[in-house]
């Protein structure tokens, strides 16, 4: 079985909805994203997303924009984010790693390579924001023969006849976007994620997250109460954001990020 | 080098997902992709419709003032001693260059889906001056999104799209330029679904954008095929355009692309020089990649990442190009070739001085080209270039380079 299945049978067992949290590799530098990465399960996280960065975030708000802004003064590769992902697995087996980002440095890294060296590093999956099902079957075939998941997006705008088309190329679990917008921009409705969360679960019985404006103990709470997993990026990052001055990490930041994260995930304990 | 079987049609593509050859696509977000198809379907009914036809090319005449005129460049011929040079002069177009004809289009469109607010990116500003001008006269709101150091050097067209009724918005992210714009405006569009409108200003972005863009600007090669047959009986030998996104080029090569008498040449903007590493020509100096919607050639680094363009020129300064200009590349139906910014500055005194245009910096690339294929060409060739835009927006721009006080 699967990290992802596992965990999220794990998670049913213990009758509550998962913490899902992102950070950017190499954010604000490597050895710092190291030990924030390192941390995240003891602190709560019960899947971590990493993000890829990539010079030109188009469905991310101003945090998250910043936050590849920063990685990327270290020219962070692909090949870095690897060499984190066999470090931190050093120390975890069991808790998911799922890859997000934009296409074109996995498309440069060329498919085949990528999904080979992602597993071999010690990731589950990968959310790719601009590869819509519509473009993914160039991708899909190296992803499904290395057995790493492929987790789509869907949107308040994806209607029950799109959802199918979606849905029949997902494996691992779905990702709900709570909110029509960029990451961190705008709060995430918990009656409305109910009826679209109840409305995915009539297309599938893979298990759902939702994101995109989230932020607090309580609104990962309200959210967490409606699906599988919630997750926060955002509000994350703008912790890690706070605690640069002038390039230089100050020397609590990772200790703040994961005091943060367990506040977050006091919520849905 | 592979042996390219050349198709059938250079004319049928793209696609229904939008594809030319493993160029172009729906490269976009979930919560776009419904808009994207909505604006597929709507354009693929409109484009059928004799009505939305008949309203466009009414608007083309009376309001744009098409057909644009086929100019003999006589001066210009005899300096260069060869080839016919024309001119096609859409900088003669309201508005001052060829983003009308898209603009029209699109706007036309955007009413048919009943959306009422519009977005826009702009480089040199003459797309959001045409978008800007074109919400003015069907009331709509416009929103440009422009790149903060594109503002500071296209002043007078900033203030045009303000005095136009447009709103503009500077982007200071990532470089600060036309891509860092369709960043922010692809932002806007995903937070206002419902009642927004994208008018993209070029050939490129998700399909059906490419498609739709080349089709409202193909009244450009039209009327050259007429009007080139009224004054010389017979087609063009050689068609030059330059290239930023591409859409003027389109507009002018795709009703000749299965002509095969008929040479094909794109210029793209060489900077301060290739190997410097500062120009903006992604098929003389980048690879395939996927930005902004579609698959197509890109400058980035081996990782990527997207580097920054370089142009003197705010409209050709774009590290992308049209994904129907990377697949002709790719099938070698048009060559691809590029010009620095001293030799648009050189071609663009130089017509300036021998015909009494100015024309913008973005044609003065294809010029500067046309300058070093003219000379060696028969005096019965007939060369066509597309003279997308007239110069005044970059006088300013001028001055600075040629180190002159106004």
């Amino acid at each position: 079985m699967s990290r992802i299945a596992a965990r999220f049978d794990a998670l049913k067992t213990q009758r509550r909805s998962g913490l899902v949290t992102f950070i950017t590799a190499g954010d604000p530098d490597m050895a710092t994203f190291q030990t924030i990465l390192n941390g995240l399960p003891a602190a709560g996280a019960d899947l971590i997303e990493v993000g890829m960065p990539f010079s030109d975030p188009m469905a991310d708000g101003p945090s998250i924009q910043l936050s590849s802004q920063r990685a990327l003064k270290h020219d962070i590769a692909l090949k870095d984010i690897f060499a984190a992902i066999t470090a931190f697995r050093k120390s975890d087996a069991a808790t998911p790693i799922i890859l997000m980002g934009y296409y074109n440095p996995i498309y440069r890294y060329g498919g085949e390579n990528f999904s080979k060296d992602a597993v071999a590093a010690g990731a589950d999956g990968v959310i790719i924001v601009d590869l819509p099902p519509e473009e993914a079957d160039e991708l899909l075939p190296a992803l499904r023969k290395h057995g790493l998941n492929m987790i789509f997006l869907t949107a308040p705008t994806s209607s029950d006849v799109r959802l199918p088309t979606i849905l029949k190329k997902a494996s691992g679990f779905v990702y709900y976007v709570a909110v029509t917008g960029v990451t961190g921009t705008k709060s995430a409705d918990a009656s409305a994620v109910k009826l679209a969360v109840d409305r995915l679960r009539r297309h599938t019985k893979l298990p759902v997250a939702v994101g995109f404006g989230i932020r607090t103990p309580d609104q990962a709470k309200a959210i967490g109460a409606h699906c599988d997993a919630a997750v926060v990026g955002s509000a994350i990052v703008d912790v890690i954001a706070a605690g640069v001055t002038q390039g230089k990490p100050s020397a609590a930041l990772a200790a703040d990020v994961h005091r943060f994260v367990k506040d977050l995930a006091s919520g849905l304990k | 080098m592979a042996f390219v079987q050349p198709p059938n049609t250079y004319r049928s593509g793209a696609d229904e997902n939008g594809h030319f050859g493993i160029f172009g696509g729906r490269y976009v977000a979930e919560t776009l992709m419904p808009l994207i198809l909505e604006v597929d379907k709507a354009y693929t009914a409109a484009k059928a419709d004799p009505k939305f036809q008949t309203e466009l090319t009414h608007f083309n005449t009376h309001y744009a003032g098409r057909p644009s005129p086929l100019y003999l460049a006589e001066r210009l011929t005899a300096h260069f001693g060869g080839a016919k040079v024309y001119f096609k002069r859409d900088e003669l177009n309201h508005t001052g260059s060829h983003k009308i004809n898209n603009c029209l289009g699109q706007i036309l469109l955007a009413r048919r889906m009943g959306k009422t607010r519009i977005i826009a990116e702009t480089g040199a500003g003459q797309h959001g001056v045409a978008a800007a001008t074109v919400c003015a006269r069907f009331g709509l709101q416009c929103i440009v999104y422009m790149g903060a150091k594109d503002i500071e050097r296209q002043k007078p067209n900033v203030f045009r799209m303000k005095l136009l009724g447009a709103e503009v918005r500077p982007v200071n992210k990532g470089t600060a330029t036309l891509k860092d714009a369709m960043n922010e405006a692809l932002r806007d569009w995903v937070a206002n679904v419902d009642t927004t409108y994208y008018l993209i200003g070029t050939a490129a972005g998700p399909h059906p954008y490419p498609t739709m863009v080349r089709d409202f600007q193909s009244v450009i090669g039209n009327e050259v095929r007429t009007q080139l047959q009224e004054a010389e009986g017979r087609l063009p030998d050689t068609l030059v355009a330059c290239i930023g996104g591409g859409s003027n080029a389109i507009g002018l090569f795709h009703p000749f692309l299965d002509d095969k008498t008929v040479r094909i040449i794109g210029v793209e903007a060489a900077g301060k020089g290739i190997s410097t590493g500062a120009h903006a020509a992604s098929i003389t100096g980048g690879g395939p990649g996927v930005l902004h919607g579609n698959r197509t050639y890109l400058l980035q680094d081996a990782s990527g990442q997207i580097q920054d363009a370089h142009s003197i020129s705010a409209g050709l300064d774009y590290p992308g190009i049209g994904p129907e200009h990377a697949w002709l590349h790719e099938m070698k139906r048009v060559e691809y070739v590029s010009a620095t910014d001293d030799e648009a500055l050189a071609a663009f005194q130089l017509c300036s001085k021998l015909e009494g245009i100015l024309p913008a910096l973005e044609p003065a690339h294809a010029l500067a080209h046309v300058g070093k294929v003219a000379p060696k060409l028969p005096k019965d060739h007939l060369l066509v270039m597309n003279l997308c835009g007239r110069g005044d927006k970059d006088v300013f721009t001028i001055a600075d380079a040629l180190g002159a006080k106004m």
